[in-house]
C-alpha cells in the first residue's frame, strides 16, 4: 500500500496560541477594570473611552471572540490534521484565516470604545466588520471541509464532528441575526424592531454560547481528554449519542431568554422544555470525558494539563445543570436580570472555556516545540489561582444576585415596596462586586503565570515548523468501479448539505427577510409613534454611551415591578425599535417608563454627576455630553434608513428632519435655561449638546401608551408629517 | 411575531442539514465500528524513514 508523506503546519497553530494568549489576557483585564468601576465608579477617570458601557463590550467580545476564538482555532488546527492524517488543505487560506480574524479583533478595539456600536449583545460589532466576520468565517469553513474531504482516514472522529456543527451553525446564526441596513459607513440599524429584534437576537445569543463556546470545547475535550490520558474515551458510542442529541436540541432552547416578555407563551414554553432536555446531552457528554479517566486519576493528580481538563468539563456539567434549571419560569423571575447570570457565564466562560484553552496550551506547547514543559509546579499554581479565582468570582456573584433579586421583590406588611429606592439594592451587593474583582484578579495572576511557563517553554525548545507524518492513503472512492455511482452519491449529502446551503441561504435570506419582517411591523397601539429626529440622536446615543448594558427597558409582568416602574411593557410598544434595547442586566434601574418621571434638569444634573442627584450611586459621570455636540450631519441618512426598514417616516421627510431637529432641541434648551440650567459649573448647555438629545429620548421612553400623544406636535413639519405618521 | 416563522424555518434548515448529515454518516458506514476509532485517534503514526530530523508527538 502507498504511504503518504506529508506535514503538520505547527507554525500556524503557535500563532493562534499566542493570540489566544494575549487577547486573552487583555480581555481579563478590561473585566476586572469594569468590575472595577462598580466598585468605584470614578476609577480611571470619566473619561468617554474607558467608560463601563463600551467597555463591557469590549470585554465580552474580546474574551469570547479573541480568547476563546483563537483558542478553538488553535485547538482545530491542531486536532483535524492529525485526526484526518492530512495537512490544512490551503496555507494560504490558513494564513488568510489567521490574520483576518486578528484584524476583526483591532477593528473591534478602534471602534467598540469609541461608541460604535450596534448594541446588540455579542453583536456589537457594526456592519463592515460583520461582512469581514462572514468572509473569514467562511474561510475558515472552507479550510476545513476541504481538509475533511482530502483526509487519509475514513472515520470522522467524534471531535471532527463537532467543528462541523460549530462552524455550520455559526454562519447561519451570524448572517441572520446581522441583517441590518446601513445609514452611515459606521452606523446601521437591524431590519427588525422590538420583540422581533429581541427574539433574533437571543436565538443568535443562545445559540452563540452553544456553537461557540460549547460545541467546539466539546470537540476538544474529545480529542484532548483522550490524548492526554492515554487512553481511549470512555464509550465512543456514548459520544455519537451526545453529539447528534447536543446539537438537535440546542437550537431550540433560545426563548428562555425571553421568558414573561412579550414572546407567545407556547414559545417560551417550548423554550423551556428543550432548555430542560439539554440536561441528558449535557451531561451524557461530561461523564463522558470524566469516566475517561476512570483508573487514570493518578495522572491527574500529578498533570496540569488533565487537572485544566477535569475541573473544566466539571464546570461544564454545572453549568449545563443551572441553565436548564435557570429556564423553568419560576426560577428565571427570580435569576433574571440579576447578577446570578454573570456569576452562571464566568462558571462556564473562566472554568470550561479558560481551563480548556489552558489544558491545550500545556499541552500542545511542548509537544511541537520537542521539549518538555518548563515548570509543572508553576502550572498547578496557575491551576489553583485559576479554580480559587473562578469559585471567588462565581459564588459572591450568586449571592449577590439572588439578594439583590429578592430585594427587588420585598413588600412590606402593608403592601408597599420595602426597598422602594433601587440603589439601596445596589448598594448592598457592592462588597459582592468587591470579591469579584478579587476573584478576578487571582484568575489573571494565575494566566500570567501560565503565559510565563509557555513562553518558557517555548523557548527551551524549538518550533516544528512542518511535522512530518506518514499515512496510507486513502483509497479514492471512484477507484472503486461496481459501486462507483452510488457511492458516489453517497458521498455528496456531505459536500451539498455542508457548503452549498450555507451559500443558498444567503440568498434566501436577502430576497425574503425585508417583506416578511417589515410587513409584520404594523403597530398594534395605535397611539405608538416614530421618534422625532433628535430623539432618533438622542437613542443613537444611549447605544453609543452603552446604557443598555447596565439599564434594561422591558418592565415584567409582577406585581413587585409594576410597582417600582409603571406599567408592564407591551409589545406593540417597541414597533420602532430599530435595535430593541431591552437589555439583560440590571446593574440600574429599569428605564422603560422614565419618560416624563422627572424634570428635564433632573437629567442633566443626573447625567453630569450622578451623585447629585442619586447619593451614592455607582453610575459613572457623562460629564462629556454636556460637551459635545450632536451628530446633526447624518441624521437625513439615518431617517431614510430607518423608513427603509419600516419606519413611516414620509417621503422626503429626510430634508426637513434637521429643521424638526433643531426645533424640539431649542424647546428643551431653553426650557433649561428657562429652569436656571443654562449653564453647568460654566458649561453652556446649548441647543447642540449630546445631552438635549439623549433628555429627549428618555423623556419620550414609554410615553406614547399613555394616549394622545403626538411627538412632532409643535415641530415645524407638523402640518406635513401628521397624517402620514399618525395613520401608520 | 412574523419573526418567529423565520427563526423556527432557519432552526429547521440547521437541523435538516445536520439530518442529512446523520443519514450520509449512518450509510456511508461511519458509524459501523464503535470501538476502534476511539483507540485508532491515540496513535500518531511516525514517519518511517530513518534520516527524519522531525519526530511526530508522541502521547507519554
Amino acid at each position: 500500500m502507498a504511504v503518504d508523506t506529508f506535514h503538520y503546519d505547527n507554525k500556524i497553530v503557535r500563532n493562534f496560541g499566542i493570540a489566544a494568549m494575549t487577547f486573552g489576557i487583555i480581555g481579563f483585564l478590561v473585566g476586572l477594570i469594569i468590575a472595577l468601576k462598580l466598585i468605584f465608579p470614578d476609577f480611571l477617570g470619566f473619561i468617554p473611552e474607558l467608560s463601563y458601557g463600551r467597555l463591557r463590550p469590549l470585554h465580552t467580545n474580546a474574551v469570547i471572540f479573541a480568547f476563546a476564538g483563537n483558542a478553538i482555532f488553535y485547538g482545530v488546527y491542531y486536532s483535524l490534521p492529525r485526526l484526518c492524517k492530512a495537512s490544512m488543505w490551503s496555507p494560504i487560506l490558513s494564513q488568510i484565516h489567521f490574520w483576518g480574524w486578528q484584524l476583526i479583533i483591532l477593528s473591534a478595539v478602534l471602534t467598540l470604545p469609541f461608541g460604535i456600536t450596534t448594541s446588540k449583545e455579542y453583536a456589537e460589532l457594526e456592519w463592515p466588520i460583520d461582512i469581514a466576520i462572514t468572509i473569514i468565517w467562511v474561510v475558515f469553513g472552507v479550510n476545513m471541509i476541504m481538509t475533511i474531504m482530502k483526509r487519509r482516514e475514513k472515520h470522522l472522529y467524534v471531535a471532527i464532528w463537532f467543528y462541523l456543527a460549530t462552524f455550520l451553525t455559526v454562519a447561519v446564526l451570524h448572517i441572520v441575526n446581522s441583517f441590518e441596513v446601513p445609514a452611515t459607513l459606521l452606523k446601521s440599524y437591524p431590519v427588525y424592531a422590538g420583540v422581533q429584534d429581541a427574539l433574533v437576537q437571543w436565538w443568535y445569543g443562545h445559540n452563540a454560547v452553544a456553537f461557540f463556546l460549547t460545541t467546539p470545547f466539546l470537540g476538544i475535550m474529545y480529542y484532548f481528554i483522550p490524548k492526554a490520558a492515554n487512553r481511549p474515551i470512555f464509550s465512543y458510542r456514548l459520544s455519537i449519542v451526545h453529539f447528534w442529541s447536543l446539537i438537535f436540541i440546542y437550537i431550540w432552547a433560545g426563548p428562555h431568554h425571553l421568558l414573561y416578555t412579550a414572546l407567545p407563551t407556547w414559545a417560551q414554553a417550548l423554550g423551556t422544555v428543550f432548555s430542560l432536555m439539554l440536561i441528558a446531552p449535557s451531561w451524557g457528554g461530561m461523564l463522558n470525558g470524566l469516566l475517561t479517566l476512570r483508573g487514570a486519576w493518578d495522572k491527574v493528580r500529578e498533570d496540569p494539563v488533565l487537572k485544566f481538563l477535569v475541573v473544566g468539563v466539571t464546570a461544564y456539567g454545572m453549568v449545563t445543570f443551572e441553565g436548564p434549571m435557570l429556564s423553568i419560569a419560576n426560577v428565571n423571575a427570580i435569576a433574571h436580570y440579576s447578577d446570578y447570570i454573570i456569576g452562571h457565564v464566568h462558571n462556564g466562560a473562566l472554568l470550561w472555556n479558560g481551563g480548556l484553552t489552558f489544558a491545550m496550551l500545556y499541552y500542545i506547547t511542548p509537544r511541537i516545540y520537542k521539549t518538555k514543559l518548563y515548570s509543572v509546579k508553576l502550572a498547578n499554581i496557575h491551576f489553583w489561582f485559576a479554580t480559587m479565582g473562578a469559585l471567588f468570582y462565581v459564588i459572591p456573584m450568586y449571592w449577590g444576585g439572588i439578594t439583590q433579586s429578592l430585594m427587588w421583590k420585598q413588600f412590606t406588611a402593608e403592601g408597599f415596596l420595602q426597598y422602594p429606592n433601587f440603589l439601596e439594592t445596589v448598594v448592598q451587593i457592592i462588597p459582592m462586586y468587591a470579591l469579584r474583582a478579587f476573584g478576578g484578579s487571582l484568575f489573571i495572576v494565575g494566566a500570567l503565570f501560565g503565559v510565563y511557563n509557555i513562553a518558557k517553554t517555548a523557548l527551551s525548545g524549538s518550533l516544528i515548523v512542518d511535522e512530518e507524518a506518514q499515512a496510507p492513503a486513502l483509497i479514492a472512492e471512484t477507484e472503486n468501479h461496481e459501486e462507483k455511482w452510488h457511492r458516489r452519491l453517497e458521498g455528496r449529502p456531505l459536500k451539498l448539505s455542508l457548503i452549498v446551503i450555507v451559500t443558498i441561504l444567503i440568498g434566501g435570506i436577502v430576497e425574503y427577510m425585508p417583506t416578511a419582517l417589515i410587513d409584520s411591523n404594523i403597530p398594534t397601539i395605535e397611539s405608538v409613534k416614530p421618534y422625532t429626529p433628535l430623539e432618533v440622536a438622542g437613542r443613537d446615543i444611549y447605544i453609543a454611551e452603552g446604557c443598555n448594558n447596565c439599564h434594561s427597558q422591558m418592565i415584567r409582568p409582577f406585581r413587585s415591578e409594576t410597582e417600582r416602574y409603571g406599567e408592564y411593557s407591551k409589545a406593540g410598544e417597541f414597533v420602532y425599535d430599530h435595535p430593541h434595547l431591552w437589555g439583560s442586566k440590571r446593574t440600574g434601574p429599569d428605564l422603560h417608563r422614565i419618560g416624563n418621571k422627572y424634570p428635564d434638569s433632573w437629567h442633566l444634573r443626573h447625567m453630569y454627576d450622578p451623585n447629585s442627584t442619586s447619593p451614592g450611586s455607582i453610575m459613572p459621570a457623562y460629564t462629556w455630553l454636556l460637551k459635545k455636540e450632536t451628530d446633526v450631519k447624518s441624521i437625513p441618512s439615518k431617517i431614510n434608513a430607518l423608513r427603509s426598514v419600516g419606519v413611516p417616516y414620509a417621503e422626503g421627510y429626510d430634508a426637513i428632519a434637521i429643521r424638526d431637529l433643531k426645533a424640539q432641541a431649542d424647546e428643551i434648551s431653553t426650557g433649561l435655561r428657562e429652569n436656571g440650567f443654562g449653564e453647568v459649573e460654566g458649561i453652556q448647555i446649548t441647543s447642540e449638546k449630546q445631552i438635549i438629545a439623549l433628555i429627549a429620548y428618555l423623556q419620550r421612553l414609554g410615553v406614547d401608551i399613555s394616549g394622545n400623544n403626538n411627538p412632532f406636535e409643535g415641530l415645524p413639519s407638523d402640518s406635513r408629517m401628521g397624517a402620514n405618521v399618525k395613520e401608520n | 411575531m412574523g419573526v418567529i416563522v423565520l427563526l423556527i424555518a432557519f432552526s429547521l434548515l440547521v437541523a435538516l442539514t445536520f439530518l442529512g448529515a446523520f443519514f450520509w454518516a449512518v450509510k456511508s458506514g461511519q458509524f459501523d465500528d464503535p470501538q476502534t476509532p476511539s483507540m485508532r485517534m491515540l496513535f500518531d503514526d511516525e514517519p518511517v524513514s530513518k534520516n527524519n530530523k522531525t519526530l511526530t508527538n508522541k502521547t507519554d
